[in-house]
């Protein structure tokens, strides 16, 4: 007899594998990324069902949220021909096919042979505090502001140096570019823009030699 | 558990500079770019305050913060004097060239002032990520730096080229790392010593790991076979920050390249001595005999310092305290020369704007004959002359090589050492025997000059009287770093 929970795994894992291929099999791409914000959700849904709460609220609110948005405007801004990039994929299969078989062996040889020195296990000692004590928000909080402050901060300051850099690299005077200046064109009389002047029969006019 | 604060005090200069940093940056933000010079006085004030918060709050006893990510000693104490007069000496002397060049953006000392923040951390790092994490940061703003003079398509070129080769080879230094982690297990230099101490021979992984690292170490320092970047990276970057690049991040790496080895790595010392070896002789090679048919001052000094470093890992590869002791007594007399053969450079500047052939120096000791005595006395220092500075430098290393039984690695640094000669000697020889070129425009200030004319004093004859005390201060600071 399989419980509620075996259950609602087994929905949101068939789900989730569901949706990642059509993520990949559908024709139009704002289908695809509809698909992919599923996948994310029963993603999120797998979280919950391990006790991770945390992670399934941060993948609900970072990734449908922000990341899926973006892509739904980017794919639809971009008017990119999909149906051309997919013609003759299919033609790549069978050397993709293989080369991703070869890689699945691999993996499976280096885990079945992987094995620790006694001094690396003694290292390997999880820096989190044992599940019961602590829940895993406050968990994942001591390793990031306790323990990896220091490499948080300065990871911090990387990125404001690339903030900063992206400015000074990108927000310059240009030569030559005109700009609207709405305050010159609002101060402009017409005694600036053009001047009278009486013609006598057969003198002609002089050019006028500077504006005014 | 509840984490409690981890001391401060260590990591004080640190925090001095990127919060003072910070407050520039809105200084400099609500001013606009007429705040440069105020900026760029402030901040070589605030590298001042850090020295002097570091000397007197931090000194030179072994702490350990941030559970073992950052450590102060006499050797962090000793590297990061260096790298603070580096890079406050290269800010004094930028102003008129920025100003002339119509890059005098008040971002610029900022970001010096940032990646000397990436320096110090290196120089501290006791653990593979805060290496990680200060290298990054020291690198993201020269990438930027180097492009700074986005007008001159070679600014723009120099900066690209830095930065795709840096992501390159932080991907090998991460790579290495991972491999590191992944067959030792930890990433804390302590634990990683006494791992290797317990495993009976290290395990591959480490070994490969450890030379991948040591790759994305010698990109930093632009040793050979990872010095392509350098020639045109150097060429192209506005000229006080190729200064800059010349000085601060040599020592920076340099000094982390040596942690590394010495306090992660001891245990693995005959695996890491023969790459040691290799790249320094390489350096040592190409240094010497490419510097040979440069014409371009710039690229000259950027041949030279391959070489430099070639000579200062010469120490490191001995392996042993003297050694240790003789590279920080090399880079510290380095950084004079260097500083101050920069200085000069920026003062090649005819009406036509700055001018960067070493052919322009012709004649200089009849157009202006201290600048050109200065800059004889700095060659003939770098060319390892006896009696100069520079010859101190290179006599430590090569006596740490052969006392520690590498006497060809000596041999072959004493050999490129005199083929560098040609072409030290051959720039002396143009300004005093060449028909005069006109003459340069003087008007670079004061410090610019300043800045010369001590180098030229300190690397005189006048090294004499000094050698001696920072040859203890080298020996302090290298004890302390052997446990």
């Amino acid at each position: 007899m399989i419980n509620l929970a075996d259950m609602a795994f087994y929905l949101f894992a068939f789900i989730t594998v569901a949706s990642g291929f059509l993520v990949i099999s559908a024709r139009n791409p704002v289908h695809s990324v509809l698909w992919l914000i599923l996948a994310f959700f029963s993603a999120a849904g797998l979280f919950v069902l391990m006790g991770a709460e945390f992670l399934a609220m941060l993948l609900v609110i970072v990734y449908v949220g922000a990341v899926a948005v973006l892509f739904l405007f980017v794919v639809m801004m971009l008017d990119i021909n999909f149906t051309e990039f997919k013609q003759g994929a299919l033609q790549y299969l069978p050397m993709g096919g293989l080369i991703g078989l070869i890689l699945l062996a691999e993996l499976v040889t280096l885990g079945s042979a992987w094995a620790f020195g006694d001094v690396v296990g003694q290292n390997i000692t999880a820096p989190i505090p044992a599940a019961s004590d602590v829940h895993n928000t406050q968990a994942l909080g001591q390793l990031l502001y306790t323990h990896y402050i220091f490499i948080f901060q300065t990871a911090g300051l990387i990125l404001l140096v690339a903030m900063i850099g992206a400015i000074v690299l990108t927000h310059r005077q240009r030569p030559g570019v005109k700009r609207q200046s709405i305050a010159d064109q609002a101060a402009r009389r017409p005694e600036d823009a053009y001047k009278l002047v009486d013609v006598k029969v057969g003198s002609g006019v002089a050019l006028p030699t500077k504006k005014g | 558990m509840t984490g409690h604060l981890p001391s401060l005090v260590p990591v004080l200069p640190e925090i001095i500079l990127a919060v003072g940093a910070m407050v520039l940056l809105l200084l400099g933000v609500f001013q606009g770019d007429k705040s440069y010079t105020q900026v760029t006085n402030l901040s070589v004030a605030l590298l001042a305050v850090a020295a002097f918060v570091m000397f007197g709050e931090v000194g030179s006893s072994r702490q350990i913060t941030f559970g073992g990510m950052f450590i102060t000693d006499a050797f962090a104490l000793f590297a990061k004097t260096l790298v603070l007069i580096g890079s406050g000496v290269a800010l004094l002397m930028s102003g008129r060239y920025m100003r002339d060049h119509n890059i005098n953006k008040f971002e610029y000392p900022i970001l010096v002032l940032l990646s000397t923040v990436g320096m110090m951390i290196m120089i501290s790092a006791s653990n593979l990520m805060s290496l990680y994490v200060g290298l990054e940061l020291q690198s993201l703003s020269l990438y930027v730096l180097a492009a700074m003079n986005r007008d001159r398509i070679r600014s723009t070129e120099a900066g690209l080229k830095y930065f795709v080769l840096g992501a390159l080879s932080s991907g090998m230094l991460l790579y290495g790392i991972s491999l590191i982690y992944g067959f030792s297990g930890t990433t804390d230099f302590a634990t990683l010593a006494a791992t290797l101490k317990g495993m009976h021979e290290p395990a591959m992984g480490v070994t490969v790991g450890m030379v991948f690292l040591m790759a994305g170490l010698s990109f930093k320092v632009s040793a050979v076979p990872f010095h392509m970047w350098t020639p045109d990276v150097y060429e192209g970057s506005p000229t006080p920050v190729t200064a800059f690049f010349a000085a601060a991040p040599k020592v920076a790496a340099l000094a982390l390249f040596v942690r590394a080895m010495f306090s992660a790595f001891h245990g693995m010392t005959a695996e890491w001595q023969q790459v040691v070896i290799f790249i320094s002789i390489a350096s040592m090679l190409v240094g010497a005999f490419i510097a040979l048919v440069q014409t371009n001052i710039k690229r000259l000094m950027a041949y030279s310092s391959i070489g430099h470093v070639g000579f200062a890992l010469v120490g490191l590869a001995a392996g042993t305290e003297a050694g240790i002791q003789a590279l920080l007594v090399y880079i510290a007399i380095y950084l004079t020369m260097t500083l101050g053969a920069f200085g000069a450079i920026l003062t090649m500047r005819r009406s036509e704007g700055m001018v960067e052939d070493i052919s322009d120096l012709s004649g200089l000791s009849q157009t202006n004959l201290p600048m050109a005595i200065g800059i004889a006395t700095l060659m003939f220092s770098l060319a390892g002359i006896p009696l100069l500075a520079g010859f101190f430098g290179k006599w430590y290393v090569f006596k740490a090589a052969v006392d520690a039984g590498l006497v060809p690695l000596a041999v072959i640094g004493l050999v490129t050492s005199v083929v560098s000669c040609y072409y030290y000697l051959r720039i002396i020889k143009i300004m005093f025997f060449d028909e005069p070129a006109p003459a340069f425009e003087g008007g670079q200030g004061r410090t610019v000059g300043l800045v010369v004319g001590v180098a030229a004093v300190l690397n005189s004859p006048v090294s004499f009287l000094l050698i001696s005390p920072l040859v203890a201060a080298a020996a302090w600071a290298a004890g302390s770093l052997i446990l």
